[in-house]
């Protein structure tokens, strides 16, 4: 018993006296397979730990509102009352920083499909509104002539947890169709007509990987990882698109001209012939006004690294970079983050 | 004869009752079965030395190991010891010493009460009384949540130990003119000590498997911890991250992780056993 | 042993004071630290329940982005998913129990009650991880199909092979409460005075009946252990959590997925943004401590009543 109190308060002691600068974050799961390379980076380069939990985007507002966390991500960017309700309670306003471009796809498990099935918004819509409840309805079939569809109930699978992902889903399902908009709504977390619920873009996966004729929305990243097919999605133009980081990127550019001062953009159903429907930007949540200097500047360092060397990991994880009018503004909008009042050098 | 027929019934639903309980507890032991034979067939394999060593890895890269997360779960499991052990047998003492009058009551009572609130609750109560004010998920909130846990078991055990100290040792001792503090430290305490401490390793092997309430407490950290006010790492939570993910590294350490849980666990149960081999009792759980 | 108002005579020791007041404080904090519990849940969920006061047990509103709360889907998933499990567990707990205390042989009963003690040991995310990666692919392949196949028209089995769902999360509940009701029903038999069972013994009865007999006397105790392994269902979570669904619905079939009080709070309490969302989920956390305290109290009560003889030892 002795021994093992000794121990204890020896591994406690060693952790006191290694007291590394570590910032922590929580946020998206979305982009978590990039982060989760960027920031093993970040430690070997610099030693500076930047501990991120994926517990959803919803987690990542609410611990930036709460002042938990150093930094946030979310794929669903802050509401103005979210705003307002952080600005009352930490008393600084929060930036969002763009980082990458990614593409919510919609993964299947049904073996006698193949890859690359094809499907329109409204089948899409009328899919998670449980409209459509087997795989081989006319509806399904008329988009993919020449295949075979088996008799199999669809299984919904979506987020249970608060989450960007579901937002940048909703977003669109809510401009391609009306039954949606009014029925269900747009936010981190809704009320889903039919379904499973999966944790994180993990869980969703994980969901559909394991079950025979499931159906689920996550991040491209996840889809690849675990060679989970995905479906091709009729864009505005009327092109069917198959989601990479080129089609991601023309849906960027699209809607270039509309991004605002602040970066809270969503760029659903894109203009542009090319544009993957359902593309989304993903931010980190970082306060302007920092309270701990060294905090701020290992942030301010980190973020002028990943809008350069960074952007360059993320095409070979299947996130795609941001245009090159984005990175400027952002790392102008880096130098307005302040610590105690003064600016960073 | 109408007699013989009627007892041949009843011998009959005599042996068929008696083989439905032998068949219903055969039922049960099948899960337990399982339960071991998956997770060292799923987890053996993912434990090697990197396991024990090796820091979390980026997504999808192979290898890595959970030491963090480890160490973590000793930590946080000693931190919390140091909060419910002295509070658990100090309240165990009065419960048994002086705990006759309604205050008594009132405190078994709640005791039980304690007892029964889900883990879960005490994490969201911890959330909100430590993490929200200190603006910090932490391994103090982490460690106070499994230390409320442990109060009841260690409480409960430890006025059961001390009450089955024979009276006589008690007034032997005042009679040869000990202090009453003395008297209870020294003399019942330390009769009592091998229940106690079955108690104690009953609550730890308790809360090193709690999850729930590190979820909004601890919270978890990829990386090693800095210092005890920040989140820490621990194996139960990274189980479950790692178990709902589908990547097939992760899958595996998740099981690895769960091996080396209730081998930990299992130790504990053995030696608890065997210290109170002489003393072993129908206890209630 | 109390000592009574010998106690009075010691007290001019100051040490002995002083440890008197520290038991007594630390036993006051067990007090306080419950109150201040149940006190920082009630204020925290006040926003919901001045906003919908006691509709909102009754009500299946789900919706975060409405804010429309209503507790009722947990309700109803956390009491069906416990009604399962009670269902699976109590029977076999009572066999084990009889098997325990009357049938084996101490060499067999010993190990035996170890190894039943063992599962209570088995932390509830492993328990879980094995739900979702062993039990749940069995039910989805072999035995829900059957059930379907067999029951399919009944408004209990109907639906999908999902797996996850309801059923499962009945089943691993089941397994987990067998401990605690199989440890105590053996208590309470091994606490039925001989006198009883020797004298059905003597009247001619066979050993089943007059483990009956038993079994009725400790009927009480038996109520009470089921009472405490329901209680311990209701506040499992992480378990429950992986096999599940984390839906939120009520839905006749147990084939269909569900949620319970405590899956809603591991999902959603971390991500609540909204002051009415997170005090929705503080009153659900409210509610699981209530009703907690109500079923620990009603079981303890029984168990303790029967058990009494036996030194008080519940």
């Amino acid at each position: 018993m002795k021994k093992l109190l000794l121990i204890l308060a020896s591994l406690t002691v060693a952790s006191l006296a290694s007291a590394q600068l570590q910032l922590n974050g929580a946020g998206a799961t979305f982009p978590y397979v990039l982060y989760s390379k960027w920031f093993d980076v970040v430690k070997n380069n610099t030693g500076i730990q930047f501990n991120y939990q994926s517990i959803g985007s919803g987690g990542g507002i609410k611990q930036m509102i709460e002042g938990t966390v150093d930094f946030g991500a979310t794929d669903g960017p802050m509401k103005d009352e979210q705003l307002a309700e952080a600005k009352a309670k930490q008393g600084s306003d929060i930036l969002h920083f763009p980082t990458v471009l990614g593409a919510v796809v919609v993964t299947y498990n049904v073996k006698e499909i193949g890859a690359d099935l094809a499907l329109s918004p409204e089948v899409l819509a009328d899919i998670f509104l449980g409209k459509i409840k087997i795989w081989n309805d006319p509806a399904i079939a008329a988009l993919n002539k020449g295949r075979q569809f088996p008799a199999k109930s669809i299984i919904v699978v979506h987020r249970s947890d608060g989450s960007g992902t579901t937002f940048i889903f909703v977003d669109y399902l809510s401009k391609v169709s009306d039954q949606w908009k009014s029925k269900v709504g747009v936010g981190t977390a809704v009320n889903w007509p039919t379904g499973l619920g999966g944790k994180g873009n993990e869980g969703v996966s994980g969901q559909v990987k394991q079950m025979d004729g499931s159906i689920g929305y996550v991040e491209l990243a996840y889809a690849v990882k675990n060679s989970l097919p995905y479906v091709t999605i009729r864009n505005k133009s009327g092109k069917f698109i198959k989601p990479s980081i080129e089609s991601v990127t023309a849906a960027a550019l699209g809607e270039s001209k509309k991004m605002p001062e602040d970066f809270r953009i969503s760029i659903t159903n894109a203009d542009g012939k090319d544009s993957y429907p359902i593309s989304g930007y993903t931010w980190l949540l970082i306060r302007k006004e920092q309270k701990d200097v060294n905090k701020a500047k290992a942030i301010v360092q980190f973020l002028r690294w990943a809008y350069t060397d960074g952007e360059k990991l993320a095409a070979p994880l299947l996130y795609a970079p941001l245009p090159d009018a984005v990175v400027k503004r952002c790392l102008k909008a880096v130098l307005t983050i302040t610590s105690n009042g003064k600016p960073l050098p | 004869m109408k007699r013989t027929g009627y007892f041949l019934y009843r011998t009959s639903k005599n042996y068929f009752f008696y083989g439905m309980c032998v068949v219903g507890t055969l039922i049960a032991l099948v899960p337990l079965y399982l339960i071991l034979y998956h997770t060292l067939a799923l987890g053996l394999p993912a434990l090697n030395w990197n396991f024990f060593t090796q820091m979390p890895k980026p997504v999808g890269e192979p290898g890595g190991g959970l030491a963090n997360a480890i160490a973590g779960t000793l930590i946080l499991v000693g931190l919390g010891a140091c909060i419910g052990l002295p509070v658990g047998i100090l309240a165990g003492i009065y419960l048994s010493e002086f705990g006759n009058g309604i205050f008594g009551t009132i405190v078994r009572f709640l005791t039980d009460v304690l007892n029964g609130v889900p883990s879960i609750v005490t994490g969201v109560v911890a959330y909100t009384l430590i993490v929200i004010p200190t603006r910090h998920f932490s391994a103090y909130a982490g460690a106070v949540a499994l230390g409320i846990l442990m109060v009841p078991t260690i409480t409960r055990t430890t006025e059961e130990m001390l009450r089955m100290v024979p009276t006589m040792y008690r007034e032997a001792a005042l009679a040869l003119g000990i202090s009453q503090w003395k008297m209870t430290l020294r003399i019942v305490v330390k009769t009592a000590s091998g229940g106690i401490v079955t108690g104690i390793m009953l609550a730890i092997a308790r809360i090193a498997g709690e999850t729930a309430p590190l979820l909004f407490t601890a919270l978890n950290n990829r990386f090693w911890h800095t210092t005890l006010d920040q989140p820490i790492a621990s194996l139960t939570v990274f189980i479950y991250n790692y178990g709902v993910s589908p990547f097939e590294d992760w899958i595996a350490q998740a099981w690895a992780g769960a091996l080396v849980l209730i081998s930990l666990i299992l130790i504990l149960s053995i030696a608890m056993r065997f210290a109170t081999r002489s003393k072993y009792q129908a206890s209630s759980l | 042993m109390r000592l009574g108002n010998a106690s009075i005579a010691l007290q001019e020791n100051k040490a002995d004071l002083f440890f008197r007041g520290i038991v007594r404080f630390v036993a006051l904090l067990i007090v306080v630290l419950v109150c201040l519990m149940a006190y920082e849940m009630y204020a925290s969920s006040a926003p919901t329940r001045e906003k919908f006061g006691f509709s909102f047990f009754f009500s299946s509103a789900w919706d975060p982005v409405q804010d429309q709360y209503g507790a009722l889907p947990f309700i109803f998933g956390t009491l069906v998913s416990s009604l399962i499990a009670l269902l699976l567990a109590v029977p076999i707990s009572i066999g084990i129990a009889v098997v325990l205390s009357e049938l084996a042989p101490p060499f067999i009963e010993k190990p035996l009650s170890f190894v039943i003690e063992l599962l209570a040991g088995i932390p509830s995310i492993v328990y879980g991880l094995w739900g979702f990666f062993v039990l749940v692919p069995w039910l989805r392949g072999d035995v829900e199909p059957l059930l379907i196949s067999l029951f399919g028209s009944t408004p209990f089995f109907s639906g999908t092979p999902f797996g996850i769902g309801m059923l499962a999360a009945g089943m691993i509940l089941a397994i987990m409460i067998l401990p605690i009701i199989a440890s105590i029903s053996r208590d309470v038999l091994n606490a039925v005075p001989r006198a009883q069972r020797e004298a059905a013994l003597a009247l001619g009865s066979t050993r089943w009946e007059s483990t009956v007999i038993a079994l009725r006397y400790s009927r009480s105790g038996i109520i009470g252990s089921a009472i405490l392994g329901l209680g311990r269902a209701f506040g499992e979570t992480m378990a429950v959590t992986m096999v599940i669904g984390n839906r939120p619905g009520i839905s006749a079939s147990l084939l269909d997925p569900a949620s319970t009080m405590a899956s809603v709070l591991a999902n959603e309490f971390t991500e609540a943004t909204s002051t009415l969302y997170v005090s929705a989920l503080v009153e659900i956390a409210l509610t699981l401590f209530v009703v907690a305290v109500l079923v620990n109290s009603v079981a303890r009560l029984l168990v303790w009543s029967v058990t009494r003889q036996d030194g008080g030892r519940a």
